[in-house]
């Protein structure tokens, strides 16, 4: 009965990484085409919207919230994707009972994220070499923010999966989350656009830091060292402290 | 190294529930050929399994499959294991062979062994002609194959199948049969089912699970064993003088009455009732009249008297 070892296939990390990206991404997009249209509309209707109503002035500024607001919405999806390969078709009892763990599943399932938000970041990508005027530091900064507006989101996304309540799991609610971090703090225009006592509300979005330190980056707005440095660091705390909380919830066997 | 599947006291109480969906289960049987949980909706045949495939920890007690700890040792054990579980669907936007594929790479194959071993495992299944089509334009049966042929294309000894048949049709359900003893034959199949009839035709051992409890296990031969009577008389209603010198009355939440009873007092019946008129059935003791009396005698000694209804379908 019992196969000798050497007899055991050498298993792959890349291929289990490859299985998340392929389920959660790729087939979706090739099956479904339609999806792709979707995923690149989304986060340019808005930024199409604000470039209207400002009569292009708020171009640059706009195209910098398409990007966060793309990092962001992977990051919150793994939310949704989490419970509904979990709860629907039972797809992480079966990965559970296999030599995948748990960090190749959950770094799989994050990059297929980004996999499925390419199509629309490489749309903005193309709009901000044509239009943002960046320095090489620059660039990597602006990338910085991005990386750090998806890890802070994904651990916002990690967290909430790990509340199993029905409300939690339900699409409306994911939507509505995307719209409290994205739409509705100052991601797609300046935070001085905000009548005052409002301003303090924006603060309470991850988003509104990622966005002010983007726009300080590209030379929208001009923030002193001391809020440069308050934006980084709160972005980082909100990053690591969710993962440190989802974490200590998050179990991969149940109980 | 021990080929056993070994449980000790396994007792699962969920969250702040206080009923036990596993009470102390203890049992020990060899982990090849087909072993069938049997057991009424709610009676923890989905607990055990999740337990065993590492999916939920017991409250207390422990497990061994060949030697290897389910709880304190996961990792080791997932090496070895596959599972379908209860309710799994295919995801619609994927094909069968996508299905698979993606399975394999998930249990660490290279890219293109995983192709191969998909083609043949959907080919082994008769799944060649649909391989390319969306699942959610699959039928329920297909649909269900697709998830076999899964945990068929692993590498995995030992495979545990929840309620792999139900809600299929019967014909579905029947050519299930086929694909499931040919696992059987290679690898150590655990399955559960309601279908009695399904245990009796694929089983090496079966066990019977009610209320949490082990109530019985063995080969269907042993389970025979711990009935002495040899033949079952099914009645729409019971008439109100029939006698039944040597045997077991039992009637179901239907009202449908049925009789367990030896060879000489069936015929001695069968005769009663035909001079009355009375429509009936006489077959030789069948696992659905096994699980039957031993339910009942179970709930019976645990004094809670709650009637069961037809076990079957
Ligand atoms: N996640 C859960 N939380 C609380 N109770 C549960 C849970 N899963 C199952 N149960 C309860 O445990 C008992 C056994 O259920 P289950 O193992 O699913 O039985 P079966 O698979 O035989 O239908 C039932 O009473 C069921 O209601
Ligand atoms: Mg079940």
């Amino acid at each position: 009965m019992e196969v000798p070892l050497e007899q055991r296939p050498n298993r792959s990390r890349f291929s289990q990484i490859l299985a998340a990206v392929l389920v959660n991404a790729i087939y979706e997009m090739r099956n479904y085409p339609v999806v792709l249209v979707n995923t690149v509309l989304s986060p340019l209707s808005f930024l199409i919207l604000i470039v209207f109503v400002s009569q292009g002035s708020l171009l640059g500024v706009a195209i910098e919230g398409g990007l966060i607001m793309s990092m962001f919405s992977s990051g919150i999806g793994l939310q949704s994707d989490l419970s509904h390969l979990k709860n629907d078709f039972k797809l992480q009892d079966m990965v559970v009972s296999s030599p995948t763990g748990w960090q190749t599943y959950m770094l799989g399932i994050a990059i297929s994220e980004i996999v499925y938000s390419l199509p629309a970041l490489t749309v903005l990508a193309i709009l901000a070499y044509y239009y943002l005027t960046l320095s090489f530091a620059g660039v990597i900064e602006l990338l910085a923010v991005l990386l750090l507006m998806f890890l802070a989101s994904m651990a916002i996304g990690f967290t909430l999966s790990t509340f199993s309540s029905d409300i939690v799991q339900s699409f409306a609610f994911s939507r509505l989350i995307s719209t409290l971090f994205s739409a509705v703090p100052p991601v797609y225009y300046p935070i001085t656009y905000i009548p005052m006592p409002f301003r303090y509300l924006a603060y309470l979005s991850p988003t509104t830091y990622a966005a002010e330190l983007a726009q300080d980056i590209a030379g929208y707005i001009k923030l002193s060292t001391t809020m440069v440095a308050i934006d980084w660091l709160i972005l980082i705390a909100v990053a690591v402290g969710l993962f440190m909380v989802a974490r200590s919830k998050a179990r991969w066997r149940e109980v | 190294m021990s080929v056993q599947l070994v449980c000790e006291k396994l007792t699962k109480i969920y969250g702040n529930r206080k009923i036990k969906a596993l009470d102390s289960v203890s049992f020990s049987i060899p982990s090849s050929g087909i072993f069938v949980l049997i057991g009424r909706n709610g009676s923890g045949k989905t607990t055990l399994v999740r337990i065993l495939a590492t999916e939920l920890e017991p409250t207390s007690g422990s497990a061994t499959i060949n030697g290897i700890d389910v709880v304190k040792e996961p990792q080791k054990l997932r090496e070895k294991i596959a599972i379908v579980p209860q309710e799994a669907r295919p995801i619609p936007w994927m094909t069968p062979r996508q299905t698979v594929l993606s399975y394999l790479l998930w249990r660490g194959f290279s890219v293109s062994e995983a192709k191969r071993r998909a083609t043949e495992s959907l080919e082994k299944l008769k799944l060649g002609d649909y391989s390319d089509t969306l699942n959610r334009m699959l039928s329920g049966g297909l649909k269900r194959k697709v998830l076999v042929a899964t945990v068929l294309s692993s590498e995995a000894d030992i495979i545990f199948l929840d309620e792999p048949t139900t809600g299929l049709d019967p014909i579905s359900r029947r050519e299930f049969w086929d694909v499931l003893s040919e696992i059987g034959k290679k690898r150590f199949t655990f399955l559960t089912t309601h279908y009695l009839e399904e245990a009796e035709q694929l089983a090496d051992r079966i066990g019977i699970l009610d209320c949490g409890r082990l109530i019985n296990i063995g080969t269907l031969d042993e389970l025979r064993h711990k009935i002495r009577y040899n033949y079952s008389m099914k009645l729409l209603s019971r008439p109100p003088d029939l006698e039944v010198k040597d045997g077991e009355v039992l009637t179901g939440k239907d009202g449908q009455t049925r009789i367990l009873t030896v060879e000489e007092e069936a015929f001695r019946i069968s005769r009663e009732l035909s001079k009355e008129g009375v429509k009936f059935t006489i077959n030789p003791v069948s696992l659905d009249d096994i699980f039957f009396y031993l339910v009942r005698q179970e709930s019976q000694e645990r004094g809670d008297g709650s009637a069961i209804g037809a076990a079957t379908e």
